[in-house]
């Protein structure tokens, strides 16, 4: 279209860059105190331009903060969300679209309510369930008698125990159950023709043949969309590590990690704070998330706009 | 709904079992356990617990620090969604102009999202600080004016700009996705009756984003209300005098600190009830989120 | 030997009955088409056959085999399927030999095998592409070539045609036809195309509201429709349908002005029964007013090339005739019709079956040429 708008494209430009400058000050702002000294940090005037010590503080920042196993743990707790949630999304929504059966609606009720029950809202209770996972079995085998009954004919005492505190599957296993995945694996199964399905049948594949051999394969943008969105989700996990998990030297997680490095009291004991440090430990925390992001952004855009609805 | 289908087997029952499974664990248990020690009195070192009622919600409503919480909730709430939303939608309208350059200034403001919100506290504790960032200044020209760890609006405010600030990478994102799908004949026809960009801005794209609007309001709040604790945690700890006590974080601060396993039950079933109804708002109501098609 | 023998099938969704009492035998190596406007049961009849969908009563055998309970993949069936459905994220080859790759062939075999069947097709130089990267024809192919591969002993065809353009299917039809000539495997084809049912078919099975209408040759079910709705179905333009009554005194049909159409009437059909007369627009010519059966008014002469439309419009009933002729006609002007008698088709008009005529109509009704 030719229009010719150059003062309105010259507003446009000075807005954008104004909005992109209130963006990025804090971080600029964080980036500037990772490169700089303790004192260049805690003395006036307030340092604009980055220093010449990002490299000793991230050496620091990491050793202080025992980075390493940490960022393998995250690591591998979020490979575990991102892959069990794309499986379960997966597989759940392929039985809810693909299979007749009664109670579906009821099921997929079910998995939207979940939608409700945020791990913030019921946090106490969610982590009395992780001290043991089996206690809800347990519970419901006393009530009903059960318990009783197993212990009268057989004589061995019903304790059902499985503690997932301080343990990688009690770090992913609650976070796996997705409504949203299942809701954009469900929306993107309802897109595939009748007619492809029973092509598959007629060519003599079952459904876990047709699962794996045409679904998966024609779903890959989905996969891609989903895992961005909720590797981001599970790298960022804050409030559940930091309850399940009191070993920090085996379990910890680099972002609970940073409740650590509030430069307060309790860290510093009433010395100078140590900003620097603590800047170049939030840098280190938060880059791996924001990489992604980037270069990821197309499926990223696309997972996110997809699943909340 | 779909006329080929598999007939339901063992397969389908494998299949489906995990996730539910899952939510039956950690979802529908938990929650069942929270409206359990709503209405009886649970010690927590066991010992069996009492019925109650209604008395857990009634001390805690009757508590002020209760309120206090509820109302700083409701401040962090509108205040974050306001300006995460406004600023979010003047970036994409401008982006969406689609000038030079306007796919950097995309991913310039898309990335705070991939930000955890501990992080995102931390680094706000830095800027806010009245020793070390560029608040120091103020504290330079009136010494001890700025400390957010002794004025209570410090800290709201603080809390609010880290919040809005980490909020508007999600709602410029969706923006941006309903301007691109509006249409590019329908911009055409505005340019062909004559009308320019700022007026098509204000004839067609706000009246067609509408139903986004209320899509990410309701979002936001609900996300301010559950998404808050990292901010919180590193950048204030709830206070100072409890002036940050946001309900997500008085729930853990209770439930977790103070042992009191019923009253911070009450508080999440308080709490899960709102959700419930912002999110019942937003399917209900907010369903049909682009009107043109 | 894959002859199909259909015995009484229903289908009932719920309390709806769909489709009920079909009696079909197809004969190995037949080439049948089912034909029928949209929602009269035929796709459902082909996937019960198929066994996409369950019977809900009735029997269907396939090769002296009841498969009633049979899943699709133990029918020994392939399927071309309206759209084709392609796998989109697999190559041609892929696509084409899936159904072996499940059947656990070996890797080698399939290849030759995939590659002698899209040569068959013409599609040697396309092994590679994605079904995106085709044209609907090859696509169309890539179809044909994916249910041939398995030497299946029947083919069943979903309207494969109507996905593509006028000139392109008449090509498919002919390459289909030839295919079949080829392998001689027994093959069912649903369409709503009049045309592409009476050029393909052996035999044809016309359908209506889920019962069997008729089933013959195509000429048969041209020269002697079993009922009103085949009549108005098959034929382009469709019959005319005239309501009258028999007159044994008149030795024909009185028609609703008093005007008279010669019929040679069947034995035993009482003086004054009600019936309906069907005139093939081909097999009525215009003649002067007063000169033919009946006079009608001229509305419009469309030109169609070889021949010329008339629609008239007798008693506020439009009545259409086709002529060789170009007639010097205005609209409005009256003009007179002639029929002759051994064309004219009876039916009765209360059941809308037809009414056999006498014996000699029916001989010189055969010799007619298929359109």
């Amino acid at each position: 279209m030719i229009e010719r708008t150059p003062l309105l494209n010259i507003a446009t430009h000075l807005i954008l860059i104004l909005g992109l400058v209130i963006i990025l000050v804090p971080i600029w702002l964080a980036f500037v105190a990772a490169t700089h000294t303790l004192q260049a940090v805690n003395s006036a005037p307030v340092e604009f331009w980055p220093g010449d010590q990002l490299w000793p503080n991230l050496k620091e920042a990491w050793v202080q903060s025992d980075f390493g196993p940490k960022f393998v743990n995250t690591l591998i707790v979020s490979t575990g969300v991102v892959v069990g949630k794309i499986t379960l999304a997966c597989i759940t929504a392929f039985a809810l679209v693909f299979f007749t059966f009664r109670g579906r609606m009821l099921i997929f009720w079910a998995i939207f309510i979940t939608l409700m029950l945020p791990l913030e809202v019921r946090i106490v209770p969610t982590y009395a369930v992780a001290a043991n996972a089996l206690s809800p079995f347990q519970t419901i085998m006393d009530a009903t008698g059960i318990s009783w009954l197993i212990a009268t004919l057989s004589g061995v005492e019903v304790a059902l125990e499985w503690n997932l505190l301080n343990s990688y599957t009690g770090l992913i296993l609650p976070l796996v159950a997705t409504a949203t995945g299942t809701f954009l694996y469900r929306q993107f199964f309802l897109t595939i023709p009748d007619e492809l399905v029973e092509a598959a049948r007629m060519d003599g594949a079952g459904p876990l043949r047709f699962l794996w051999d045409v679904l998966i394969p024609l779903s890959k943008t989905n996969i891609a969309a989903l895992a961005t969105i909720m590797f981001v989700y599970a790298w960022n996990q804050y409030l559940w590590p930091l309850l399940v998990i009191t070993d920090r030297a085996t379990y910890g997680m680099v972002v609970v990690q940073l409740s650590d490095l509030v430069p307060d009291q309790l860290t510093t004991g009433g010395g100078t704070p140590t900003w620097h440090l603590a800047m170049a430990a939030t840098l280190v925390v938060m880059l791996p998330p924001i990489v992604i992001v980037i270069f990821m952004q197309r499926w990223f855009v696309r997972g996110l706009i997809n699943t909340d609805k | 709904m779909r006329r080929a289908c598999f007939k339901f087997s063992w397969i389908a029952a494998a299949l489906l079992a995990p996730q539910l499974l899952i939510i039956f664990i950690f979802f529908y248990w938990p929650s069942a356990q929270a409206l359990y020690w709503a209405f009886t009195l649970e010690q927590p070192w066991g010992g069996g617990n009492t019925w109650v009622g209604f008395d857990n919600f009634t001390k805690v409503l009757s508590d002020p620090y209760y309120w206090g919480s509820v109302r700083v909730s409701v401040i962090y709430a509108l205040a974050t969604t306001v300006i995460a939303m406004g600023m979010a939608l003047t970036l994409a309208i401008f982006v969406d102009r689609q000038l030079a350059g306007y796919r950097a200034y995309r991913v310039g403001i898309i990335w705070p999202y991939a930000v955890a919100a501990p992080a995102v506290g931390l680094a706000f504790q830095f800027v806010f600080n009245p020793g070390a960032g560029i608040f120091s200044y103020i504290n330079t020209i009136a010494p001890g004016w700025w400390d957010l760890s002794k004025y209570p609006w410090q800290a709201v405010t603080a809390i609010v700009i880290a919040g809005a600030w980490k909020q508007v990478a999600y709602s410029f994102i969706f923006f941006l996705a309903a301007l691109q799908s509006i249409p590019r004949s329908l911009t055409e026809a505005a340019a062909m009756d004559g009308a320019r960009p700022l007026r098509r801005m204000v004839d067609m794209q706000l009246p067609l984003l509408t139903p986004t609007f209320f899509f990410l309001l309701v979002i936001n709040i609900t996300d301010s209300f559950t998404d808050s604790f990292g901010i919180v945690d590193t950048l204030t700890g709830g206070g100072p005098f409890r002036a940050t006590d946001l309900m997500v974080y008085k729930i853990y601060a209770d439930g977790f600190r103070g042992f009191d396993y019923s009253g911070a039950a009450a508080q999440s079933i308080i709490l899960m009830l709102l959700v419930m109804a912002l999110t019942f708002v937003q399917f209900r109501y907010v369903e049909r989120r682009v009107h043109y098609t | 030997m894959a002859e199909i023998i259909i015995h009484n099938a229903g289908k009932t969704y719920g309390k709806t009955t769909i489709m009920q009492g079909i009696d079909l035998h197809i004969a190995n190596g037949e080439f049948v088409v089912i034909l029928g406007p949209s929602g009269c049961g035929k796709s459902s009849l082909l996937r019960m056959i198929a066994g996409l969908e369950e019977i809900s009563e009735g029997q269907i055998q396939i090769a002296g085999t009841v498969v009633n309970a049979l899943e699709p993949r133990e029918r020994g069936c392939a399927m071309v399927f309206q759209n084709y459905a392609l796998y989109p994220h697999m190559t041609v080859a892929e696509n084409i030999g899936y159904a072996l790759k499940v059947a656990g062939v070996a890797k080698a075999e399939r290849l030759a095998r995939v590659q002698a069947t899209a040569a068959s097709v013409g599609l040697g130089d396309f092994l590679d592409r994605k079904p995106g990267q085709l044209s609907g024809g090859q696509r169309q192919r890539v179809a044909m070539a994916r249910a041939i591969i398995r030497e299946p002993k029947v083919f069943l065809f979903d309207e494969p045609l109507s996905n593509l353009d006028a000139k392109l299917r008449v090509q498919m039809r002919h390459e289909i036809r030839k295919i079949h000539n080829r392998i001689g495997a027994t093959s069912i084809f649903v369409t709503h195309d009049q045309h592409e049912g009476m050029t393909l078919a052996d035999r044809l099975v016309v359908m209506n509201k889920g019962t069997i209408e008729q089933i013959g040759t195509p000429s048969e079910i041209y020269d002697q429709p079993a009922s009103l709705y085949v009549a108005g179905f098959i034929g382009s333009p469709a019959m005319n349908i005239l309501p009258g009554h028999v007159s044994i005194a008149r030795r024909g049909v009185v028609l609703e002005d008093d005007s008279e159409v010669p019929v040679a009437l069947p034995a035993g059909l009482p003086d004054g029964h009600l019936v309906q007369l069907g005139i093939r627009p081909e097999h009525a010519t215009l003649v002067a007013p007063g000169q033919g059966s009946f006079d009608a008014r001229l509305d419009m002469i469309e030109e169609l090339g070889a021949t010329r439309q008339c629609n008239l419009i007798f008693e506020d009933i439009p009545f259409c005739l086709l002529t060789e002729d170009r007639p010097a006609l205005h609209p409005g002007a009256t003009v007179g019709v002639r029929v002759a008698p051994e064309r004219v088709h009876l039916f009765d008009a209360g059941t809308g079956r037809r009414i056999a005529p006498a014996t000699a109509a029916v001989r010189q009704g055969r010799e007619q040429p298929v359109s």
